[in-house]
């Protein structure tokens, strides 16, 4: 009893200490830094262009070979001249660029349609049970299928494309952000409630953070529909009014059974479909995992 | 046992000599809950008081509807009947889990406590790294919850639950999943805190040796129906640990007691 005092100095000295030992030990440790530029490159980029090497390979043979007839089957060499020429006149600039618009401008349209539908079928029950079956079953439902019935309301213009985009987009975003509210721990809600935040509170500081991770798979399978979708209302609403996008390249290459400008359309939508994912979705979701632990990077 | 006027001092120097005749931070009154029709309630006329600057320990076995209680003190579930009243404008809340929100930082969780108290901006950053070194946790403001292990992250929630500038802290089972060497250090921390603080605390355990470790008083809960079957004060020396001779003979009455209490149901 008489030694107690001390002791008591002795230990709170000693829990800092063992504290900070067992902080120490316990906590993860910190990841290795992202590998240098070399070692990127060599494990990120080498693989595909080995990948893409082997096929251009591989088409040379059948070409020389004539597996097919060569307007069926061009060599690598005439698709390169197509699609060289198509960079050098411009042509393939302002079909991306006009593809490129249509797309963002019908994402930015779904992004907010898909948004405010996932929240409202998030809070009224009614609304979900209603809509809820619809919203899925459209997800499934090859928007091209749409395009008819767009062309006959709208006729050939910009209204028809960007309804069969919406109608592509809309139903993934709000399902994503559906899906990742319906994820949120209902612990999250009630710590919300403990520290007395209002209700708009906990939505804004609780409830959409946490449901961000399946809001931006949404996101991303949204847009991918929004191209997709996109490229399939260009292929059949041919017309000189419409600038060019990449579709109706595709279409030119078709009618003029240009099998070259048809290879260099779908290189290049393809390319534009890659370069979105990489340069915006994947980089936006890695932080956003990796800032919650829930990926290793 | 004797008034240990030693260990009433190093608890809570405001409560020195004179037990408080004021407003008790708790009062918890004929409380019942019942959840299913066709079963016996879960809480039955439970009452329950704490005086301001009081440290209760809630024990029982698992289901005996401790965090049901404790639930419906913080104010997150309404009771069937009864009435609670709390001297605190809001009582802060530990879960068992740490519940940190993992998209902010250790200091971001602490700060989202203090934005909804109405802290302005410019003070909650030097508020939480203030309340963060309170737990031994200077440093770590900027870390991400999942860079922190367990002990750590129930650290940041003690000092979550602190920024809520609550003069009433409930915990429920808050150290449950921890090795009991972070237990031990984390019990250090507590008591200091709460000495520090001057809180009351109802503290929830199934844990006979961390209740009379921690507890001035150690309240025994049956099951089915719930309502406090005894209670002991706990009249042992500070600091004391789950050790001390004392903490283990009190505990082994208690678990006399508990077990009694539990094999009631197996008859
Ligand atoms: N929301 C609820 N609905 C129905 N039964 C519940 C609910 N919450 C708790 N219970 C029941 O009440 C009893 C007490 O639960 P709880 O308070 O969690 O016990 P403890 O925390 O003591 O382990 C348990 O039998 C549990 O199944
Ligand atoms: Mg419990």
């Amino acid at each position: 009893m008489a030694a107690s005092p001390v002791r008591t100095d002795a230990r709170a000295g000693g829990t800092r200490d063992v504290e900070a030992g067992l902080d120490a030990l316990d906590s993860a440790p910190t990841l290795p830094s992202r590998p240098g530029a070399g070692q990127r490159f060599v494990r990120i980029v080498l693989p595909p262009v080995v990948f893409l090497a082997a096929v251009v390979g591989i088409w040379q043979l059948a070409y020389v070979a004539e597996v097919k007839p060569s307007y069926a089957l061009p060599s690598p060499a005439d698709v390169f001249d197509v699609f060289w020429s198509s960079l050098t006149d411009g042509s393939a600039f302002e079909a991306v660029w006009t593809s490129l618009r249509r797309g963002g401008v019908g994402f930015a349209l779904s992004l907010v349609i898909g948004t405010a539908l996932g929240l409202a079928m998030w809070w009224s029950r009614w609304l979900r049970a209603a809509v809820g079956p619809i919203v899925s079953g459209l997800q499934s439902l090859p928007s091209v299928a749409w395009v008819p019935a767009a062309i006959i309301w709208f006729g050939l213009s910009n209204a028809a494309i960007y309804t069969v985009v919406l109608l592509g987009a809309v139903p993934s975003i709000a399902n994503g952000l559906l899906g990742g509210l319906k994820q949120v721990p209902p612990l999250f809600d009630r710590v919300g409630r403990v520290l007395g935040l209002s209700t708009l509170g906990r939505t804004r500081h609780v409830l959409l953070p946490a449901a961000l991770p399946g809001y931006l798979g949404g996101l991303r399978q949204g847009w991918a529909f929004a191209w997709r979708s996109l490229m399939a209302a260009e292929l059949i609403t041919y017309s000189p009014q419409l600038g060019q996008g990449l579709g109706q390249l595709l279409n030119v290459g078709r009618e003029l059974s240009q099998m070259s400008l048809v290879i260099t359309s779908i290189a290049l939508i393809l390319a534009v479909g890659i370069a979105i994912e990489l340069l915006v979705f994947a980089p936006i979701e890695r932080r956003v995992l990796t800032r919650r632990g829930l990926t290793i990077g | 046992m004797t008034a240990n006027v030693t260990a009433e001092t190093l608890a809570a120097p405001q409560e020195v000599g004179h037990p408080r005749a004021g407003v008790p931070a708790v009062r918890v009154q004929q409380v019942s809950q019942v959840f299913e029709r066709d079963r016996p309630p879960v809480l039955d006329r439970v009452d329950l008081t704490v005086r301001p600057g009081e440290f209760v320990c809630l024990l029982g076995a698992s289901g005996c509807g401790k965090s049901t209680l404790l639930n419906i003190i913080a104010g997150l579930t309404e009771p069937t009947s009864g009435t609670v009243e709390v001297s605190a404008r809001r009582p802060a809340l530990m879960f068992q889990e740490p519940a940190l929100l993992p998209w902010l930082t250790a200091a971001g969780n602490v700060e989202l406590a203090l934005r909804a108290r109405g802290v302005g901006r410019a003070e909650r950053r030097e508020e939480a790294l203030r309340l963060l070194a309170l737990v031994n946790l200077e440093g770590a403001g900027d870390k991400r919850v999942h860079e922190l292990s367990g002990g750590m992250r129930q650290r940041v929630a003690l000092a979550r639950s602190l920024a809520q500038d609550s003069s009433v802290l409930l915990m429920d089972e808050p150290f449950a999943a921890l090795d009991a060497i972070t237990r031990d250090v984390l019990h250090l921390e507590l008591a200091r805190v709460w000495a520090e603080q001057g809180l009351s605390v109802v503290f929830v355990t199934h844990n006979v040796r961390e209740a009379v470790r921690l507890g001035q008083r150690v309240l025994l809960m049956g099951s089915r129906p719930g309502r406090v079957v005894r209670e002991w004060q706990v009249d042992l020396p500070q600091p004391r640990t789950i050790e001390s001779p004392g903490v283990g003979a009190l505990a082994a009455e208690i678990t006399t007691e508990l077990h009694r209490e539990i094999s009631r149901h197996g008859r």
